[in-house]
C-alpha cells in the first residue's frame, strides 16, 4: 500500500511536471489548466501516503530522508497551490512542480522500510519541530523558484526579450511579493522550529544546544534569512538583490537540510 | 434562398465617399423599410460605421438583387451611381458568408484585431431585428457570424497584444508593476507621442501625474489638462524618487537624466523598480541608466520594436482566425441548403412514404384470407390519403411569393419531422450583450 501510494504520486508528479514544462515552452494556455487538476490529484495521493505511514508507524512520519523528502515535497506542492488560487498565476507550476518531482526522486533513492524510532526521539516534540522545520524549508523553496522567475522575467525586460515566456511570467512586483510572503511565512517557521528543537534537545539529549553541525548550519541559514528581511524592512532590499540572496539562502538551506545529513556525523544524521 | 453583400469600405473609399453613402443610426426605421419593399430583396440589414457602410440581404435573384441594392444606395443617398459603383464591392453566396465573417471576428478591419467592430454589428442587427426586416435567415446568419467572431476572440490572441507605441508603454508597465493604480507617472517636456502615452496611463488609472517643462507656465498648462501636478523642472531631482514611471520627451540637446544619479534617486525610493521611457530625440535618458539594478529604460525605439513584433503576432493569428472562419462557412451552408425547397419536398415525401408502407407490410402480413387484389387496393388507398395530406402544404412551399415566411415554413418541417438539415442540434442562440 506504501509503495503503491508513493509511486503514484511520482508516477503523478512526474506527468504534472511535463505538463508544466511544454506550457512554459508552448503557446497552449489550457495546459496551465490540466496541470493545476492533476497536481491536485498527485497532492491529495501524497497526503494519503503520508497518513498512511502515519498510520503504519504510529509517528508522525518524518524520522528518515525518504519520509522527510517526501513530506518537503508534499509541503511545497501544497503552499503552490495555495499561491496558485490566490494569485492565478500556472507558469508558477513550470518551476515548482519539477522541483517537487526532483524531491520525489531523491526521497524514491532512501530506504522506504519505516525504521524503528530512537527512544529518545519519541516525543511529541518529533511533530512539532519537523513539521514546523519542513514548512519553512517549503516556503523558502517557493521564494527560491520565485527568485529564479524574477531573475528571468527581469533579464526579459532589459534585454527586450519579449517572447511568449515574457508574457506567461506575471509582473516583476506580483514575484517580488510572493517571494516576500513566501519568506515572511519560512521565516517563523525556521525560528519555531530552531527553538522547539532547542526544548527537545533539552528533554532529550539534556542540553538545550550542542553545537551539532545542524544546529550550527541551521543558525546560519536563519542568520542569512533574517539579514534578507531585515534589508528589506529597513533599507527596502528588492527585485534582484533580494532574489539573489533568497536563492543563495535557499542553497544554504539545501546543505542544512541535505548536507549536513549525509556529510557531516552528528545527533541529526538520521538516515 | 441566397445571401448577398454590397457595401464600401475603409479599403475601397476614402472617408469622403464613405460619409456621403453613410446612414445614421437615429434613423434607421426608414431605410430598413425601404429595402425590404423593394421586389426580389427577403430580408435586410445596414452596417453602417465610420469605416463601412454595407447592406446584408436575401434574394432569390442574385444579379437583380445586388443591382438593386447598390441602386437604392446611390439613390437613397442622392449620389450618382456612376461614381459610387466603382468603390462598391459585391458578395453572394459562400464569398459574402466569407466576408462577414470577417468583419465580425475583426479580420477587416483597419487594425485587425480591433474589437469595435463586433459591438457596432450587433447594434446594427439590433435596428433590423427592431425593425423586422431580418428574417430566419439572416437571424441564423448574424448569430453564425457573432459566434464566429467569439471563437475567433477566445481562440487566437488577435486582439491581445498592444499595437501603438502608448498601449505598449503601458502593457510594459503592467509587467514591471502588475498594479498600475498606486504608481505615479512624471512627464518631462511635451509631445504629441508623450502626452497621448500619458493619456493611456490616466485611462488605465495610475495614481498621479506630476508634469515638469523648462518653461514651468507650460508645465502649468499641461498640468491642468491631466488634472496633473506641475514641478519645477529645477527640482527635477527631488521629484524624480517619488515617480514609479517616467516619460520624457524635451528637446534638450544633451541626456536631463545621468546614470550617475540614479543610485541616489532609487536609494531613496528604497530601491522600488522604476520605468523610463524616452520618447525624445536626441534623447533625454542616458541608455546607461537602463543597467541600474531596478531601473528599465526604453526608447521609441524599443516601443517600435514591441509593436511591430505584436504586430508580426497578429498577423500568424488572423491566419488561424481565418482558418476558423473557413471551417464555420462549411457549416453555416450546410443549413442554409437545407432550407432549399425541392429537397424538402423530396424529403417530406419519403419519409411519409416510409411510413406508409411500413404500415401496410405490417397489416398486410397479418391477415390471412385476405380477397384476391385487395392488396392493390389498400396500397392506392393508403397513397391517396398520404397524397391528400401532403398536397396544401407542397403547394404552399412550392409558391414563391411569400417572402421569408417560406424559409420559416422549410425550417419548421425540417424539425417539426426530424428531417435531416445541417445544423439540427444548434439552436438558436440569444444575442449578447
Amino acid at each position: 500500500m506504501n509503495a503503491l501510494l508513493f509511486n503514484s504520486t511520482l508516477v503523478i508528479y512526474a506527468v504534472v511536471a511535463a505538463v508544466y514544462l511544454i506550457y512554459l515552452l508552448k503557446p497552449k494556455e489550457s495546459l496551465g489548466k490540466t496541470g493545476l487538476w492533476l497536481t491536485l490529484a498527485g497532492f491529495l495521493v501524497h497526503c494519503g501516503f503520508t497518513l498512511n505511514r502515519f498510520l503504519e508507524a504510529g509517528h508522525t512520519p518524518i524520522t528518515n530522508l525518504h519520509e522527510s523528502l517526501s513530506f518537503f515535497s508534499l509541503s511545497v506542492v501544497g503552499i503552490f497551490l495555495l499561491l496558485e488560487r490566490r494569485y492565478k498565476i500556472s507558469i508558477l507550476g513550470s518551476f515548482m512542480m519539477p522541483l517537487a518531482l526532483l524531491i520525489m526522486i531523491i526521497s524514491a533513492s532512501f530506504s522506504t522500510v519505516i525504521p524503528p524510532l530512537n527512544p529518545a526521539l519519541k516525543s511529541k516534540w518529533l511533530a512539532v519541530h519537523t513539521i514546523m522545520a519542513f514548512l519553512g524549508y517549503a516556503a523558502f523553496a517557493i521564494s527560491f523558484g520565485v527568485s529564479i522567475m524574477y531573475l528571468i522575467q527581469s533579464h526579459f525586460l532589459k534585454t527586450r526579450r519579449l517572447g511568449s515566456m515574457f508574457q506567461k511570467l506575471p509582473s516583476l512586483d506580483i514575484l517580488d511579493d510572493i517571494s516576500y510572503r513566501c519568506l515572511t511565512f519560512g521565516f517563523p517557521l525556521l525560528t519555531f522550529a530552531i527553538i522547539s528543537g532547542a526544548i527537545w534537545a533539552e528533554t532529550a539529549w539534556g542540553t538545550y544546544w550542542s553545537w551539532d553541525p545542524k544546529e550550527t548550519w541551521s543558525l546560519i541559514t536563519w542568520f542569512i534569512y533574517a539579514a534578507l528581511l531585515h534589508g528589506r524592512l529597513t533599507t527596502g532590499w528588492r527585485g534582484r538583490k533580494a532574489a539573489m540572496l533568497s536563492i543563495f539562502g535557499f542553497v544554504i538551506m539545501l546543505f542544512t537540510f541535505l548536507g549536513v545529513n549525509l556529510l557531516l556525523p552528528g545527533l541529526h544524521s538520521y538516515k | 434562398m441566397n445571401i448577398i453583400v454590397v457595401g464600401l469600405s475603409h479599403k475601397t473609399a476614402a472617408v469622403e465617399i464613405r460619409e456621403k453613402v453613410a446612414f445614421s443610426p437615429t434613423q434607421m426605421e426608414k431605410p430598413l423599410n425601404a429595402l425590404v419593399a423593394l421586389p426580389d430583396i427577403t430580408e435586410a440589414v445596414i452596417v453602417s460605421t465610420c469605416n463601412r457602410v454595407e447592406i446584408y440581404a436575401t434574394t432569390r435573384d442574385v444579379a437583380g438583387g445586388m443591382a438593386r441594392l447598390k441602386r437604392f444606395l446611390a439613390d437613397y443617398h442622392n449620389f450618382p451611381l456612376e461614381t459610387l459603383e466603382k468603390h462598391l464591392y459585391g458578395y453572394h453566396g459562400e464569398e459574402a458568408t466569407r466576408h462577414v465573417f470577417r468583419v465580425a471576428s475583426s479580420l477587416d478591419s483597419m487594425v485587425v484585431g480591433e474589437p469595435q467592430i463586433l459591438g457596432q454589428i450587433k447594434t446594427s442587427y439590433g435596428y433590423a431585428a427592431e425593425y423586422k426586416s431580418s428574417g430566419i435567415i439572416l437571424n441564423r446568419f448574424l448569430h453564425k457570424a457573432f459566434s464566429v467572431a467569439k471563437r475567433v476572440r477566445t481562440e487566437t490572441k488577435i486582439a491581445s497584444s498592444a499595437v501603438s507605441v502608448a498601449f505598449a508603454a503601458v502593457e510594459l508597465a503592467k509587467k514591471i508593476f502588475g498594479e498600475l493604480s498606486d504608481k505615479t507617472v512624471l512627464l518631462i517636456g511635451a509631445g504629441e507621442m508623450c502626452e497621448l502615452a500619458a493619456k493611456h496611463f490616466i485611462n488605465v488609472g495610475v495614481r498621479g501625474v506630476m508634469v515638469t517643462n523648462r518653461t514651468y507656465e507650460r508645465a502649468e498648462k499641461l498640468a491642468e489638462e491631466f488634472d496633473a501636478k506641475p514641478v519645477h523642472f529645477e527640482a527635477l531631482m527631488e521629484h524624480l524618487p517619488k515617480a514609479d514611471i517616467i516619460l520624457s520627451s524635451t528637446g534638450a540637446p544633451h541626456f536631463i537624466i545621468h546614470e550617475k544619479d540614479m543610485e541616489e534617486v532609487l536609494r531613496r525610493r528604497k530601491l522600488k523598480p522604476m520605468f523610463f521611457i524616452d520618447i525624445a530625440v536626441p534623447r533625454d535618458i542616458d541608455p546607461k541608466v537602463n543597467d541600474v539594478e531596478n531601473c528599465y529604460l526604453y526608447t521609441v525605439d524599443d516601443l517600435n520594436g514591441v509593436v511591430a513584433t505584436n504586430l508580426e503576432q497578429r498577423k500568424i493569428e488572423a491566419a488561424k482566425a481565418e482558418a476558423i472562419v473557413e471551417q464555420e462557412i462549411g457549416q453555416f451552408f450546410k443549413w442554409l441548403s437545407s432550407l432549399d425547397v425541392t429537397p424538402t419536398i423530396v424529403a417530406l415525401r419519403s419519409h411519409f412514404d416510409e411510413i406508409r408502407k411500413a404500415e401496410l407490410a405490417k397489416t398486410l402480413s397479418n391477415w390471412k384470407d385476405l380477397p384476391p387484389g385487395a392488396e392493390k387496393k389498400m396500397d392506392a388507398l393508403t397513397n391517396a390519403i398520404m397524397n391528400k395530406l401532403l398536397h396544401h402544404p407542397t403547394s404552399l412551399l412550392k409558391r414563391t411569393d411569400q417572402g421569408s415566411r417560406n424559409d420559416l415554413y422549410v425550417d419548421a418541417l425540417r424539425h417539426l419531422f426530424d428531417l435531416e438539415t445541417g445544423e439540427q442540434q444548434e439552436g438558436m442562440m440569444e444575442l449578447e450583450d
